[in-house]
């Protein structure tokens, strides 16, 4: 018998093959490749477009063979309702940072998910802003130092980390929420399996769909890649704990 | 079509628009251009269009930029407040180089103000409000038969240039009632080609809309592109009326609302053998730089007296174009008030017009 080569891996087609440009050990890339196979798989990327946020994932305009809008700082979901709204046959992506999507952009994230707009949001969490250097997002966890909080982060000084995904399950519009990780591979199939739920919520006209990924900076942490990793088990999952949030029926 | 009726002037902006080719109108509320919105929330369904009543001016500029990107004529309208919140967006908007039509009914500022007719924005919309080199195209109509021809006209010189509109009225210009005729409606099947727009890859070429650019010289490029496609603009695009304005000794500038009082002035004074004229703007920007420089060559101009509902911004503009050959005057109300012809009258009958 002839040994018969199979591949089993590959890049994907949607992944435009340049070198990324994000720190070592940073799992934006791993979400990027996830975000790529689901649209992948579902058939979705002839007919999508993907709207970029300002922050580490600025850098992503050039990181995806789809139409890409690049969006002022917080206002993706307005900009997605925009494209979305004029162009209903279109699939609308956000990729947004926690500094983004969970304090300047609050009042577009809760109000593009309240219309129930037909669009879906990676909300890419990492506890701080990594693009300008490690400072205090409103997700930063109590006890974390960053640039902005290097005392440490105090709820009666800062107030207590956000919980997007809860907050916005509350509301009537979004048809799937959920968070999930990426920091184990069976982490990374959950993350998997959440988003095509989230993009199969847009495709069947159910309403707003959104999976919160808990991310690492590792640069902006001070810790190594691994420890990163490890860091997320240990403090963030505890205070961001993952699941499904809302799950409309028909999903 | 072709029949006169009588509108108020915030719901001719959404006529305007929708004669224009535009289906999809993002706003939020401001006094004094409420009409606006809520003609549109009404129209646009019926003629298979989308309003949406955005969270925030920050939001709909934002969704303006959306819809702008994916292909589709859009314009939004609000009043001075919310056109400052709106200025990170346009800013955006320039950058990537997108058709949008803006209209800003200015209202009595700073602040909150009131809601009474002012012309105050004048440097926000022409120099322009937002971060980096950019220019709207600003147009100023003085009624509201010119207010359709301009909006019209916006839609246009937007998808012409890739860049952002924007039509500036008042507050008066908001609220008054006319009788218009809407003579032109845009063909939806002869709508600008957008090959440009993101509607999906579908098998071609990646579209990326974007006014980011890490690497300094491809940047500057790009500023460079902007800044060509303003020359030209500036080339072609100038609009004014001339009222009595080439023999004149006196010769009024003002656009819009002050525009058309100044023009009651001219037939007053012309009446009264007293020698005026008026020039007025109607493109901003690009500004009539060059009429007002012949102008003021002329022997027989006396000297220019430039009226605004502002404390004088417009008049810098006028400055510039005169360039010291002959006297500038300015007359200027604010917070909401308006100059009466008579007003004007006495203080180009007190200025001394002969020394210099
Ligand atoms: C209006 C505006 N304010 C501030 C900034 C600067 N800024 C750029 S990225 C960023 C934070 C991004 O953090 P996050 O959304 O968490 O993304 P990350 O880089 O962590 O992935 C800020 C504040 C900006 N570009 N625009
Ligand atoms: S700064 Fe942080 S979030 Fe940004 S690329 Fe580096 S590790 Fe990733
Ligand atoms: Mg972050």
């Amino acid at each position: 018998m002839s040994p018969e080569l199979k591949q089993i891996f590959k890049p994907s087609p949607i992944l435009t093959p340049i070198q990324r440009s994000f720190c070592p050990g940073c799992t934006h890339g791993v979400i990027h490749r996830l975000v790529a196979e689901c649209l992948e798989e579902l058939q979705l990327a002839e007919k999508t477009v993907l709207v970029i946020p300002v922050g580490c994932a600025t850098l992503a305009v050039d990181y995806f063979e789809l139409d890409t809008i690049q969006s002022a700082h917080g206002r993706a979901p307005a900009v997605a309702t925009g494209v979305k709204r004029s162009n209903p046959d279109l699939f609308v992506v956000t990729y947004q940072g926690d500094g983004d999507l969970a304090s300047i952009g609050t009042a577009e994230i809760v109000h593009a998910a309240n219309r129930g707009e037909k669009i879906t949001t990676i909300f890419v969490n990492n506890g701080i802003y990594g693009m300008t250097g490690g400072q205090m997002a409103p997700t930063t966890l109590i006890g974390w130092k960053t640039e902005t909080s290097p005392y440490g982060r105090e709820a009666s000084r800062e107030g207590n980390p956000i919980r997007i995904s809860e907050m916005l399950s509350q509301l009537n519009g979004p048809a799937y929420i959920a968070r999930t990780a990426v920091n184990s591979p069976k982490a990374v199939l959950g993350t998997k399996r959440a988003i095509k739920k989230a993009f199969t919520a847009q495709m069947k006209g159910l309403g707003f769909s959104l999976v919160e990924i808990l991310s690492t900076c590792p640069t902006n942490w001070g810790f190594s890649p691994v420890q990163s990793l490890k860091r997320i088990d240990e403090e963030t999952i505890p205070y961001y704990p993952l699941g499904e949030f809302k799950a409309v029926e028909g999903l | 079509m072709g029949e006169k009726i009588l509108m108020k002037g915030a719901e001719v902006l959404g006529e305007s628009a929708i004669k224009a080719g535009c289906r999809l109108f993002f706003g939020y509320p401001i006094t004094p251009q409420n009409e606006a919105p809520s003609y549109m929330a009404k129209r646009l369904p019926e003629v298979g269009g989308v309003f949406v009543q955005a969270e925030s001016e920050v939001a709909a500029i934002n969704m303006l930029y959306g819809a702008a990107a994916s292909g589709h004529r859009v314009m939004t309208s609000s009043s001075s407040p919310g056109i400052s919140l709106m200025q990170e967006g346009i800013s955006y908007i320039a950058g990537a180089q997108l058709p949008v039509v803006l209209v800003n009914v200015m209202r009595g500022g700073p602040g909150l103000g009131n809601i009474g007719p002012a012309q105050g924005d004048y440097f926000q919309s022409v120099k322009p409000g937002g971060n980096g080199d950019y220019h709207l195209i600003t147009l100023a109509p003085m009624n509201l038969q010119e207010q359709i021809d301009l909006i019209y006209d916006a839609f246009e010189l937007a998808d012409e240039y890739r860049n952002p509109a924007m039509v500036l009225t008042d507050g008066l210009l908001g609220q008054i009632m006319e009788a218009v005729e809407f003579h032109r409606e845009k063909d939806l099947s002869s709508l600008p080609a957008k090959p440009w727009a993101t509607t999906g890859i579908n098998h071609r070429k990646k579209n990326l809309i974007s006014s980011f650019d890490l690497d300094y010289d491809r940047l500057e490029a790009i500023n460079h592109q902007i800044q060509d496609k303003y020359r030209i603009v500036k080339e072609k695009e100038v609009r004014y009326e001339s009222y009595f304005a080439d023999d004149a000794e006196v010769i009024l500038v003002a656009y819009g609302t002050t525009g058309r009082i100044c023009k009651a002035v001219v037939d007053i004074l012309r009446s009264e053998k007293y020698s005026v004229g008026l020039l007025r703007p109607i493109s901003l920007w690009p500004f009539p730089e060059k009429i007002l420089q012949q102008l003021a060559q002329k022997s027989t101009t006396k000297g220019f007296l430039v009226v605004e509902l502002s404390a004088g911004q417009m008049v810098e503009d006028v400055k510039i174009s005169v360039n010291g050959v002959k006297p500038i005057h300015f007359h200027g109300r604010m917070g909401g008030n308006v100059p009466s012809p008579k007003e004007i009258i006495d203080i180009i009958k007190t200025i001394q017009w002969e020394g210099k």
